[in-house]
């Protein structure tokens, strides 16, 4: 993927608001999925606490994490489950096309899991002549439009009914114009309830791994999941290793949290415990790494690995709502992918950090508390340190920098700046300057708070009255 | 070197230098509410629908007055074997495509969300619960918990190969956020509320 040209979130962003009508829609819609999540939270007396809770416990499975991890394999094993390791996508996408080929399988059902598009598995395996096709609804939607999936929870959030009728309508011949939601899931429901009956392996993501049990949970709302694993042959989980928690009662204070967070329901519709094969049958785990022993090894950044995915922090992100998914070219969006992106391809996604108002919404909302808004901020560092932000950028501050550290050259370049914005308003309002592009520049002064205060301070007026 | 061994190795090495301690969970949970009357509300409020019983001739009856009972039916509840087959666990699972009604027992509900515990020993088949067209599922009222905790508490250490919670009907919102009952799995999900 690293010869495809990125387009920055900015410029992105600036496509995403051309269209005013579906800008306002996109921002209200996650909005309204915001006040349900707050909604669903206020009915917990204790949702400060269970916040508090679970943070602690992965803050101890970040820090314990080794051990849980050869417990967890042992006892999956123990299980009759094979779990395999994978240091990079490349590693996971072969380990999974590996098992397909023993079995001489080609055609696999997949449900949601964002690890698989964070690898680019569906692109492999079409390579290598394996079809894919993804059960879940959102992904099914845009996986025939040929799109990312633009919200970790969400993955159709982008689109209108108009858009998947059309969609639809080309693939699966529903009638032209019909936009009933009931009837489009319907369809769906008639085409990939085929699918599910006739596929021998099925992949799906992994909610949460308990390392005391080996066992591993997997939440839809759909069903596709169970669908699919239920009635394959093999079932293939794959999960970065950050899924891991200690022990089954912790399920407890997740599950309270997850869906609440997610979209306001109590609970997901179905909160599977996978811990053994069927008679005869497979599980294989994939554990995965792909950057993320780097990333815990980032002091600073290392809270990003507390992330459950519950995708609150873009629902509640005034950025996010008002640019898109899409804009921000990674597998995860929003303030979360924010953090999480800098990590795997610094230069590539030095762009994300600074999609962001700092406004703190994010952290406020996110079940784990991870301190993401103080996070974005400290990447900005990292990443104009290293080199990764543009040269206009630094120039600009290093300038800015230069002029607030003296006070003759602060005093020359404001009233040089008064007079340019008075006489020559071209010179200031154009494209060039970034401050123009939404709004208007304000009117002139006609003296700088210095010269006033020169004029009317306490000294000043007592001097004038002697 | 294995992958295996140089992850763990990387991960050993990035690792916080000191363990921080579990926190205590004792202190959550300790909600007070009707738990009959808020698992009614919750099940209603996300798609199910709770029926009150005294025993089985009631569950018999609501059956046989609510379903296309012509359409196949299974179970793996003995007293309803008068309307449902009993026969089918060790079939294919990909036979069971046409059941149009599945009844089950839950081990326990859950109140806060309307979440039932089931395993594979209720189950017949791990598809089960998830294939058929509709789903109704049996648990007694005394058999009802407050929250996730009291929920995990009871399973402790059980032994199952698969398990799951159920809550409401299988369901979407990926269309516009419309919401859709009928996803992939049941259509409709029937609690029965025996005393």
């Amino acid at each position: 993927m690293s010869s495809e040209k990125i387009i920055e979130h900015s410029e992105a962003a600036a496509r995403f608001n051309k269209d005013v009508e579906r800008v306002n829609w996109h921002d209200e819609t996650l909005w309204f999925v915001r006040e349900k999540r707050d909604r669903s939270a206020h009915q917990i007396a204790d949702w400060e606490l269970l916040r508090e809770t679970a943070s602690q416990i992965k803050n101890n499975v970040l820090s314990n994490i080794h051990d849980y991890l050869i417990e967890f394999e042992a006892n999956a094993q123990k299980n009759g489950i094979k779990v395999h390791w994978a240091a990079d996508a490349k590693e996971h996408n072969e380990i999974v096309h590996s098992i397909m080929a023993k079995h001489d399988v080609k055609q696999m059902v997949k449900s949601k899991s964002m690890l698989t598009e964070e690898c680019h598995l569906n692109d492999y395996l079409a390579e290598k002549g394996i079809e894919v096709i993804d059960s879940d609804l959102g992904e099914y939607i845009v996986q025939l439009r040929k799109e990312p999936p633009s919200h970790i929870v969400l993955p159709a959030i982008h689109l209108k009914k108009e858009d998947v009728s059309e969609t639809f309508h080309e693939h699966l011949g529903t009638e032209k114009g019909n936009i009933d939601p009931q009837y489009l899931t319907e369809s769906a429901r008639l085409t990939l309830r085929d699918t599910f009956l006739t596929r021998k392996v099925a992949l799906t993501g992994v909610n949460f791994a308990i390392a005391e049990t080996g066992e591993i949970v997997v939440c839809t709302n759909e069903g596709n999941a169970d669908m699919g694993a239920h009635l394959a042959d093999v079932h293939i989980a794959c999960m970065g290793f950050e899924k891991l928690i200690p022990q089954r009662k912790h399920l407890g204070v997740f599950l309270r949290l997850l869906a609440r967070s997610a979209t306001g329901q109590p609970i997901t519709t179905f909160s599977s415990h996978f811990k053994k094969p069927r008679d005869g049958k497979e599980i294989h785990i994939v554990i995965v790494d792909n950057g993320r022993s780097t990333q815990l090894g980032r002091e600073d950044f290392r809270n990003s690995l507390k992330c459950i995915r519950c995708g609150a922090c873009m629902n509640t992100c005034p950025v996010y709502r008002r640019s898109g998914g899409h804009s921000y070219h990674n597998a995860v969006a929003g303030p979360i992918g924010a953090i999480l992106a800098p990590n795997l391809d610094m230069s590539k996604n030095a762009d994300l950090p600074f999609a962001s108002t700092l406004c703190g919404s994010c952290t406020n909302v996110c079940p784990v508390k991870i301190d993401i808004h103080d996070q974005l901020y400290k990447w900005r560092q990292v990443l104009v340190k290293e080199g990764h932000t543009p040269t206009s950028k630094t120039i600009a501050m290093n300038t800015m920098a230069k002029v607030l550290a003296n006070p003759t050259i602060f005093n020359i370049a404001g009233k040089s700046g008064r007079f340019v914005m008075k006489n020559i308003p071209g010179l200031v309002n154009n494209k060039m300057n970034k401050w123009y592009d939404q709004r208007e520049m304000p009117d002139v002064p006609e003296e700088s708070f210095r010269e006033w205060y020169k004029k009317n301070s306490r000294e000043s007026k007592a001097k004038n009255n002697e | 070197m294995s992958s295996k061994a140089d992850i763990l190795k990387k991960i050993k090495q990035n690792q916080p230098a000191f363990v921080t301690e579990l926190p205590n969970l004792n202190l959550l949970g300790s909600e007070q509410f009707d738990i009959l009357e808020t698992y009614k509300t919750v099940l209603k409020n996300i798609g199910g629908d709770p029926v009150e019983v005294t025993n089985y001739s009631d569950i018999l009856e609501y059956i046989k007055t609510n379903y296309a009972i012509e359409k196949r039916i299974i179970t793996t509840i003995t007293e309803l074997s008068g309307i449902a087959t009993l026969d089918w666990t060790n079939d294919d699972p990909h036979s069971l495509q046409d059941v149009e009604l599945n009844i089950i027992k839950a081990h326990f509900g859950v109140a806060e969300n309307s979440a039932l515990w089931v395993t594979d020993e209720l189950l017949g088949q791990r598809i089960s619960p998830f294939i058929a067209q509709y789903l109704a599922i049996i648990v007694h009222k005394k058999d009802i918990v407050a929250t996730m905790h009291q929920a995990y508490e009871r399973i402790g250490n059980e032994e199952y190969g698969f398990a799951t919670f159920i809550a409401g009907p299988s369901k979407t919102a990926d269309i516009e956020q419309s919401l859709v009952l009928g996803a992939h799995g049941a259509r409709g999900l029937i609690v029965f509320l025996l005393d």
